[in-house]
C-alpha cells in the first residue's frame, strides 16, 4: 500500500474544492492534492448546462461547465496542484491524520498535514419526504433527472410533475418542457417558493408551468409506472385538506426536495450542527479539528455557486496557512437573534474578514439585518424583499471587528 | 421424483434447498422477476422468540424450532443474522400482567433464555426508551435479517444443488388426474409433476383452488415501515423494541435493521381479499402517522426528518390466524400457506417439515444425495477487509477498487457479481449487495449502476428495468 504525503488534501473536486486548491496553491504550498469520486472536476457543475453562474466570482453569466472549466483553467499555472479522479474516501483516522484512498490503481494512505472538506451536499431522497402512495418507476430527484438528460441523453419520462421550488427543482422544469417533457406543474409546501425570484421567472413565468404553493402529494398511484399524482392543498398546520385534492395524470414525478450536506465521512470527528447538518466552521473555514477546513455545501446550502468557490478558497487559503505556520486564532461563536432561521460560519475567528450567509425565517417586505458584538453595532442596514429562498451575504471586514460574541438579528423596518 | 414448488419466498426457496439434499428433480415457479419479491421482501425483518404464539398452533411449533435453525441456516447460506434480542415493554400494570403472560407462554413453547426486566435494567441496556417504561420481557434469541437475503440465497444454494428455477412463470392451472398431481400450467410451459407445494404466499388461497383443494380464504394484512438513516440514527436501539401486543398482533416496533438503519413498523389494516389488493403496497399518510405516534411513545428521541425509505409489505392473513401446512386430500399436493408473521422465522421449520410430511403423505423414503453442498458463500464484500488483502485484490482485479455506491461502499465487482448470480433489475441489485440502500437512495450512484447493468446485460441503459419488464426507468433517447 502506498504512502503519499501531501501538505493540503482536498476531498470533492466541484466549485468548492476547486476554490480551495486555487486558495491553497496560491500561498505557495508545496503540495496540493485534490481526490474526487467523479473522473472530472466541477462536480455537480458538469450537469448544470444552464447559465447564471459566475456573475460575482468571474463578473460574467457561464454556463456550469463553462464556470467549471474557468476554474480549471485558472490552476492550470500552478505546477503544486494535482488532480486525481475516480477516487473513493475509505475512512479519516483523524487521530493519526490519515486517509485512505480506493481506486482502480489500488489503495493509497494519504498523509495530509491539512485536509480540506468540499464534498457538497447530496438531495433529500422521496423516502426522506414520506411520500405516500406507490413506489414505481418514474420517481426521480431532480438531479439524478438532470443527470440523465444532460449528461446521459436519456429521457426520464414524457409529462412530469415537480415536487418542490427549490431552484434545481425550477430549473429542472423548465429543461424538462425544453427536452418535450410535458410539467403539469411545480407543486410546493410552503407559502412561498423555494428557489430564486429570477428562477420563478425564467423557469415557470417564461413556460406557463403553474406553481402550486401550500400544496403537497397525497398520493403516487401507479404499480409499474407512475400514472397520477395526487396532491391537495395544506392548512396552516401543514395538513392536507380535504376535498382540495387535485389528480395529475403524469408519468414522471421529479423531487427537488432539499439538499443534505454530505457529511458522512466525518461526523464522528467534526462538530456537524444539528439544524443544517452542515459541518461547523469558523470564518476561516476552519472545523472544529484545527487541521482540517471545509467549505460549500457540505457547510451549509449555498444559493450561488460563485459563494461556493469563494468560500472554498478562503478555506484552502487558510489550510496553506495553517501548513505554514500551525497556528491557529481565538473564535467567537455567532448567535442567531430574531427571524434568522440559517446562520454560518459558526464562529468568527480573528484575523479574518467576517463572510456572513444568512436566511430569514419568514418573509419580510422590509428587515433591518442587525450585526451585533457586545454593544459594538457592526452592521446595521435595511434590506428589501428578504425571503427564506434567498440567502443574504454580508461581509464585514476584519478591522471593523473586536472581540467577543457576535449576535445577528433581523427585526422588522 | 419430480417436486415442484410454486413461490420463490422464504419459504419456498428454503423447502426447495431442503429438498435438493434428496435425489429428486426439483422445480421452483415464481411468477415475479427475480425471487422474494413478495412477502418475504417487505417486513420487519426480525427472527422472532417465539413467545407469542399460543401453545398448540402452527406457529408456536414452527416458530421456536425455526429461530433456533437460523443460527445453522445463516452460516451455511452465508448470510447476517444477528440476535440481538428483543424486549416487550410494558408501560402499566395492564399491560405488565400481558408480558408476565408472554413470558410464560415462551416457556411452555421452549423458548430459552427469556427474563422480565425492570426499568433501570432496560434503561441501562437501551437509554432512549422512554423513561416511563415499567418492565420488558427480554427475549435474547430474537434476531434480525435481511429476510430476501434468505430467498435469494436458498434458491442460490438450491439451483448450485440442482434445482431448476424459473421466473416470470406464473402458475394458471393445477391438472389433477384421479385425485393425484399430474401438471403444472404456467404461462412459461407445462410442467409434469409428481409432487407439488404450494408456497404462493398472498396467492396461496389460489393455487389450492386450481388443484380442487379448499382452502381459508386470504386477504393481505398491510404494514407500512419507515427506514430512518444509519448515518443519523444508527445505534439509536440495540435490540428489537415492541409495544405490548394487542388482538391485532404485536404492534409496531422499533428495530435495527442488519445495514445499521432504524426501521419503525409495521401498521396493521387488513384488506379485503380481492385480488387487487393482495398487491396494494401503497403507504399511506395516515399510516405514517400512526407509526410516528407509535414509535414517539415507546421512544421519544425519535426523529422522522432522518427518514430514507417508506414502504409497505402484506402479510397473508387467514381468519384462523394460522398457518396452513401439509398434507391435502389431494395425493401429491401440499400446502405451506398463510404464513403471516412469524412466518420468516418459522420457514426453515416448516421445510423441514414438509420434506418428513411428504415422504409420510405419500409412503416414501427419499434418498439423501451423496454431492449435497449446504454451503453458499456471499458476495465478497471488501470494506471491511484489511487494506493489504484489499489492496493485493485490487492489483488483479480494478473493479475491486472501483467504489460505486459511496454510501454503503459496494464496488464494481460485487455489483457484477450480483449480476452474475441472476440480478436482473435495479432492485436485484440492491438487495444483493445493499448498493442504492444508504443515505442517498441511489442519488450519486443509481445511474452508475444502471450503466453497470446495461453492460452487462447486453442491453441499452434505456432497457435496464426497477423490478420487472413494465418498470422500464428511462423513456429512450432526449436527443437522437
Amino acid at each position: 500500500m502506498r504512502e503519499i504525503p501531501v501538505d493540503v488534501l482536498i476531498i470533492g473536486a466541484g466549485a468548492a474544492g476547486m476554490g480551495a486548491a486555487l486558495g491553497a496553491a496560491r500561498e505557495g504550498v508545496q503540495k496540493v492534492i485534490i481526490i474526487e469520486r467523479e473522473d472530472r472536476t466541477g462536480g455537480i457543475l458538469n450537469q448544470c448546462i444552464h447559465n447564471g453562474f459566475g456573475l460575482h466570482y468571474f463578473r460574467e453569466e457561464l454556463t456550469g461547465p463553462e464556470y467549471a472549466e474557468r476554474i480549471k483553467s485558472l490552476l492550470k499555472d500552478y505546477e503544486n496542484v494535482e488532480f486525481k479522479g475516480d477516487q473513493f474516501v475509505k475512512a479519516i483516522d483523524y487521530k493519526n491524520r490519515t486517509v485512505i484512498v480506493v481506486s482502480r490503481e489500488g489503495i493509497v494512505l494519504y498523509r495530509p498535514k491539512t485536509l480540506v472538506v468540499t464534498t457538497g451536499a447530496r438531495e433529500r431522497p422521496m423516502g426522506g419526504i414520506l411520500l405516500p402512495g406507490t413506489r414505481p418507476a418514474g420517481i426521480f430527484t431532480a438531479g439524478v433527472a438532470q443527470r440523465w438528460i444532460n449528461l446521459e441523453n436519456r429521457k426520464p419520462g414524457n409529462r412530469a410533475l415537480v415536487i418542490g421550488s427549490g431552484d434545481i427543482g425550477l430549473i429542472m422544469a423548465r429543461r424538462l418542457t425544453l427536452e418535450g417533457i410535458k410539467v403539469e406543474a411545480v407543486v410546493e409546501k410552503m407559502p412561498y417558493p423555494g428557489g430564486l425570484e429570477r428562477n420563478i421567472r425564467q423557469c415557470l413565468k417564461d413556460y406557463d408551468i403553474p406553481l402550486y404553493l401550500s400544496h403537497t402529494v397525497v398520493e403516487v398511484r401507479g404499480k409499474d409506472r407512475v400514472e397520477e399524482v395526487v396532491i391537495a392543498e395544506l392548512d396552516n398546520n401543514f395538513r392536507p385538506i380535504a376535498g382540495t385534492e387535485k389528480v395529475f395524470k403524469v408519468d414522471t414525478l421529479v423531487l427537488s426536495v432539499g439538499l443534505i450536506p454530505q457529511t458522512n465521512l466525518f461526523k464522528d470527528f467534526l462538530r456537524t450542527d444539528p439544524w443544517t447538518k452542515g459541518i461547523v466552521c469558523t470564518s476561516s473555514g476552519r472545523t472544529s479539528m484545527n487541521w482540517i477546513f471545509a467549505a460549500g455545501n457540505c457547510t451549509v446550502i449555498y444559493d450561488l455557486v460563485d459563494w461556493v468557490t469563494e468560500e472554498g478558497e478562503k478555506a484552502g487559503k487558510y489550510a496553506a496557512f495553517y501548513v505554514k505556520n500551525g497556528q491557529e486564532a481565538a473564535k467567537f461563536p455567532l448567535e442567531k437573534g430574531q427571524n434568522v432561521g440559517i446562520l454560518f460560519p459558526n464562529y468568527y475567528e480573528e484575523g479574518t474578514n467576517l463572510n456572513i450567509y444568512l436566511r430569514v425565517k419568514k418573509p419580510m417586505d422590509r428587515g433591518i439585518i442587525r450585526i451585533k458584538q457586545r454593544n459594538n453595532l457592526l452592521y446595521n442596514k435595511v434590506h428589501a424583499s428578504l425571503m427564506p429562498s434567498e440567502m443574504v451575504n454580508v461581509k464585514i471586514p476584519e478591522p471593523k471587528i473586536g472581540v467577543g460574541d457576535i449576535t445577528v438579528e433581523v427585526v422588522e423596518a | 421424483m419430480r417436486i415442484g414448488i410454486i413461490g420463490a419466498g422464504a419459504v419456498g426457496a428454503l423447502t426447495a434447498r431442503e429438498l435438493t439434499r434428496y435425489d429428486l428433480e426439483v422445480y421452483i415457479f415464481e411468477k415475479e422477476f427475480d425471487v422474494g419479491m413478495g412477502v418475504t421482501k417487505a417486513n420487519s425483518a426480525i427472527i422472532h422468540a417465539g413467545y407469542d404464539d399460543e401453545p398448540g398452533t402452527l406457529r408456536a411449533k414452527f416458530c421456536a424450532k425455526g429461530n433456533e435453525m437460523y443460527s445453522a441456516v445463516a452460516k451455511e447460506l452465508d448470510i447476517e443474522f444477528k440476535r440481538i434480542g428483543s424486549l416487550v415493554l410494558a408501560f402499566s400494570d395492564a399491560e405488565l400482567r400481558i408480558i408476565e403472560e408472554l413470558y410464560k407462554r415462551g416457556l411452555e413453547n421452549g423458548v430459552p433464555g427469556l427474563e422480565i426486566w425492570d426499568r433501570d435494567k432496560i434503561l441501562a441496556h437501551e437509554p432512549n426508551i422512554n423513561q416511563e417504561v415499567l418492565a420488558a420481557l427480554w427475549a435474547p434469541t430474537a434476531g434480525i435479517i435481511e429476510p430476501w437475503m434468505i430467498a435469494i440465497a436458498a434458491v442460490e444454494n438450491a439451483v448450485e444443488n440442482g434445482a431448476k428455477l424459473f421466473l416470470n412463470t406464473e402458475v394458471t392451472d393445477i391438472v389433477i388426474e384421479n385425485n393425484k398431481i399430474k401438471r403444472v400450467v404456467t404461462n412459461n410451459g407445462d410442467f409434469e409433476v409428481d409432487v407439488l407445494i404450494n408456497a404462493a404466499g398472498l396467492y396461496g388461497d389460489y393455487v389450492s383452488k386450481m388443484a380442487g383443494v379448499e382452502t381459508l380464504p386470504i386477504h393481505p394484512r398491510k404494514g407500512e415501515y419507515i427506514l430512518l438513516d444509519k448515518e443519523e440514527f444508527g445505534g439509536f436501539v440495540k435490540s428489537v423494541l415492541f409495544p405490548t401486543p394487542s388482538t391485532l398482533g404485536k404492534g409496531t416496533l422499533v428495530t435495527p435493521t442488519i445495514d445499521g438503519g432504524i426501521l419503525v413498523g409495521p401498521t396493521a389494516v387488513d384488506l379485503p381479499g380481492e385480488r387487487k389488493f393482495r398487491e396494494d403496497t401503497s403507504t399511506t399518510i395516515q399510516g405514517f402517522e400512526f407509526l410516528m405516534a407509535k414509535a414517539f411513545k415507546m421512544t421519544p428521541n425519535i426523529d422522522f426528518r432522518s427518514s430514507i425509505k417508506t414502504f409497505a409489505g402484506l402479510r397473508p392473513e387467514t381468519p384462523i390466524k394460522d398457518f396452513i401446512v401439509g398434507r391435502t386430500k389431494v395425493n401429491g399436493f401440499f400446502n405451506a400457506i398463510g404464513t403471516r408473521s412469524p412466518g420468516l422465522t418459522a420457514a426453515p421449520a416448516i421445510a423441514c417439515f414438509l420434506v418428513e410430511e411428504i415422504q409420510e403423505a405419500m409412503g416414501i423414503t427419499f434418498h439423501r444425495r451423496a454431492n449435497f453442498n449446504p454451503i453458499r458463500k456471499r458476495i465478497r464484500s471488501y470494506i471491511q477487509m484489511p487494506l493489504e488483502d484489499w489492496d493485493r485484490i485490487i492489483e488483479k482485479d480494478p473493479l475491486a477498487g472501483n467504489i460505486i455506491c459511496s454510501c454503503n461502499k459496494v464496488t464494481e465487482r460485487e455489483i457484477v457479481e450480483a449480476i452474475k448470480r441472476g440480478a436482473r433489475t435495479v432492485d436485484g441489485v440492491k438487495f444483493r449487495t445493499r448498493a442504492m440502500f444508504g443515505s442517498c437512495q441511489g442519488g450519486f450512484c443509481s445511474h452508475k449502476i444502471m450503466k453497470i447493468l446495461a453492460r452487462e446485460l447486453g442491453v441499452d441503459v434505456s432497457d435496464v428495468v426497477l423490478r420487472n419488464e413494465k418498470t422500464k426507468i428511462l423513456y429512450g433517447k432526449v436527443r437522437t
